[in-house]
């Protein structure tokens, strides 16, 4: 049964991986950016692979439930063979554990490398991450560049070892909805849409909260401010300050001395004023400090950037378990519900 | 007679419509059975129920003493060749042989290479690039070298030409005389199974009509041909299958165990086609399945 399924698969496991070889190796010359720290100016070509970087641990997942998930039952269903290979002395059972231990482990490899690679060369630069503040007037433009934390939402899916679950369970949602639906290509862009849905909606309602988050009450000061919005009849619409530096900033928000959440009063938003305006009035600490008189301060609901391994690992559980669970019911379906 | 297929108020209902219903008959193990019936009369679902691809929605089947697709061990028991003859057109005929060789324990792989080999495939050559004909005996060699216990065929010569239709089940009837497997084949067409059947089993309109020996089936059929009279008045022995009147005679297709003795009629015997056709031009409920009881139309 291992040799069917390599014999079948083959051609499409030394397509991935010849991409993937290829992709781990620009990386490799490229070699990692900023040695050391202190150097802030990214060269374009580098800033090209930190965002290719990111898409591609991102896409991989996706494309192996697309390519290799989708079309691993329905493809059999729609030529027919599955009356071919299902009459052999195998069982369905193990024909599908067979297949999808195999093809599973090799897109779960694939998933691995790749994001080790990413995690490898843009390591600097996600070390080189430190909050956003709004520059103080008169201050130089600072030469270096931002990036964002290894924990935030966008980076964390394209780090460590979360990509590995993504594409265990991204290839067992193909093979579902091939099983379920049994053609190949309403089964392919099935699978694109949920797993991109899943994708857009862990990092902001389940992720937050697969570990209970830090808060801290800080005051607002001229050297942690980092949003002020003022819209245009010079109300004041958000008011922000920077979390500890590589952190996940959940929520950011002005409490009162009994600790309620309130709006700042509207005068804080002359306290400073987005640079490149012309005629600004100074923002001056006297402001912030009258601010801090009155009680207010702001409240931070945050992961540190520390915990990023523990979220690492309990997301990756988590989709592994899904899998997992996928897997069963296709068995179960694979028995009971197909031809 | 040990039994290699055995069907209780066997069933099979697709959303609303019963494609199989209530089918209760044995075929009897060591005989190449044929299987007739219109197109959509359930043959596929009956095959495709033995083989284990599909479970019944009503009553049992039982296949070489087993539960059809039930483990390994039963899935080694029976082959099965689906209709159109699927192969894998990515993979070479020498693939094929290999994927027989490693997902079955019982593979005869000197067999598979020698017919192979008779048949003039190329190993090499892409299963997409074969002919029906070639695909068709493809399938038959994996069919025929797991070394089954009984061989289902589902239309395996619809697609092909005359020649090669006669080829294939010539090649057919030597592996089974060489072998000792039963195999139950369908075909709407009779000519096809006249040649290779020695037993028939007629499937009208999702229901079993006809089930026996071929040759019991023709000694016990006859067609009568007489003046014209009222069938009510026939001996009580005689089941009529088909009548037909003009204003002056009747004709008359009639089963019966007992010699037909009535002076008035002329008896003549009944190529198979005949029968068959007999029987699918019989409306439903007409006789009960399998055997008929012979006093139904009292």
């Amino acid at each position: 049964m291992i040799w069917l399924t390599w014999r079948q698969f083959r051609v499409q496991a030394a397509a991935a991986y010849g991409l993937l070889a290829v992709a781990v190796a620009a990386l490799l010359v490229a070699g990692r950016p900023l040695p050391g720290s202190g150097v802030t100016r990214l060269a374009p070509a580098d800033g090209t692979l930190y965002s290719a970087g990111i898409v591609a641990v991102y896409a991989l997942p996706a494309l192996a439930g697309v390519f290799w998930g989708a079309p691993l039952v329905s493809r059999e269903l729609e030529t027919g063979t599955h009356r071919l290979v299902w009459n052999q002395g195998v069982t369905r059972t193990r024909w599908l554990v067979t297949k999808v231990a195999v093809i599973g482990l090799a897109a779960t490899s694939a998933a691995g490398l790749l994001s080790l690679a990413v995690t490898w060369w843009a390591g600097p630069l996600d070390a080189a991450s430190r909050p956003d503040t709004i520059r103080p007037v008169g201050a130089a433009m600072p030469d270096a560049v931002s990036f964002a934390a290894r924990i935030s939402p966008l980076v964390f899916g394209a780090r460590g070892i979360v990509p590995v679950g993504h594409a265990a369970f991204a290839f067992v949602l193909g093979v579902a909805a091939g099983i379920l639906l049994r053609r190949t290509v309403p089964a392919m862009a099935v699978t694109l849409v949920v797993f991109a849905a899943v994708q857009v909606a862990v990092p902001f309602a389940v992720r937050p909260h697969l570990a209970p988050a830090d808060r801290q009450t800080v005051t607002i000061t001229m050297a942690n401010i980092s949003k002020l919005g003022v819209n245009g009849t010079e109300r004041l619409e958000e008011l922000a300050v920077a979390g500890p530096p590589g952190a996940w900033v959940l929520a950011n928000e002005t409490v009162d001395t009994a600790g309620r959440v309130v709006a700042a009063p509207s005068w804080v938003a002359d306290c400073a004023r987005p640079p490149g305006q012309a005629a600004l009035p100074t923002a001056d600490e006297a402001c912030f400090a009258r601010l801090a008189g009155l009680g207010y301060r702001q409240r931070l609901t945050y992961h540190p950037a520390g915990r990023f391994w523990a979220l690492q690992g309990i997301e990756t559980a988590l989709f592994l378990t899904l899998a997992a669970l996928l897997t069963w019911l296709c068995v179960r379906w694979t028995r009971t519900r197909l031809p | 007679m040990s039994a290699v297929l055995r069907a209780r108020h066997l069933g099979k209902r697709y959303k609303q419509r019963w494609a199989l219903s209530d089918c209760t008959f044995e075929v009897p193990a060591g005989h190449v059975t044929g299987l007739v019936g219109p197109n959509g009369a359930g043959k596929s679902t009956l095959l495709n129920l033995a083989a284990g691809m599909l479970t019944p929605t009503s009553g049992t089947i039982e296949v070489c003493g087993g539960v059809p697709g039930d483990g390994p061990a039963q899935l080694a028991k029976v082959g099965f060749v689906a209709q159109d003859t699927p192969v894998y057109a990515s993979l070479t005929v020498a693939d094929h042989l290999r994927l027989g060789a490693r997902l079955n324990p019982g593979w005869d792989d000197a067999l598979a290479r020698r017919r192979i080999e008779r048949l003039g495939l190329d190993p090499d050559q892409r299963a997409g690039r074969l002919s029906g004909g070639q695909r068709a005996q493809l399938a038959l060699t994996l069919g025929i070298a797991k070394r089954p216990e009984l061989l289902i065929l589902d239309e395996p010569v619809a697609a092909l030409d005359p020649l090669a239709r006669r080829e294939f089940l010539q090649d057919l009837m030597e592996a089974v005389a060489e072998h000792g497997l039963s195999v139950i084949l369908s075909s709407h067409l009779v000519a096809d199974l006249e040649r290779v059947c020695d037993h028939l089993v007629v499937l009208v309109a999702s229901q079993v009509r006809l089930a026996g020996a071929l040759d019991e089936l023709l000694a016990t059929h006859h067609r009568l041909s007489g003046p014209r009279r009222d069938v009510a008045t026939l001996p009580a022995d005689q089941e009529v299958i088909s009548a037909s009147h003009t204003d002056r005679q009747t004709t008359l297709v009639v089963r019966t165990e007992a010699p037909i003795l009535d002076p008035a009629w002329t008896v003549s015997g009944l190529t198979l086609e005949d029968l068959v056709l007999a029987y699918l031009a019989r409306p439903a409920g007409a006789g009960s399945a399998g055997r008929p009881a012979l006093t139904v139309l009292r």
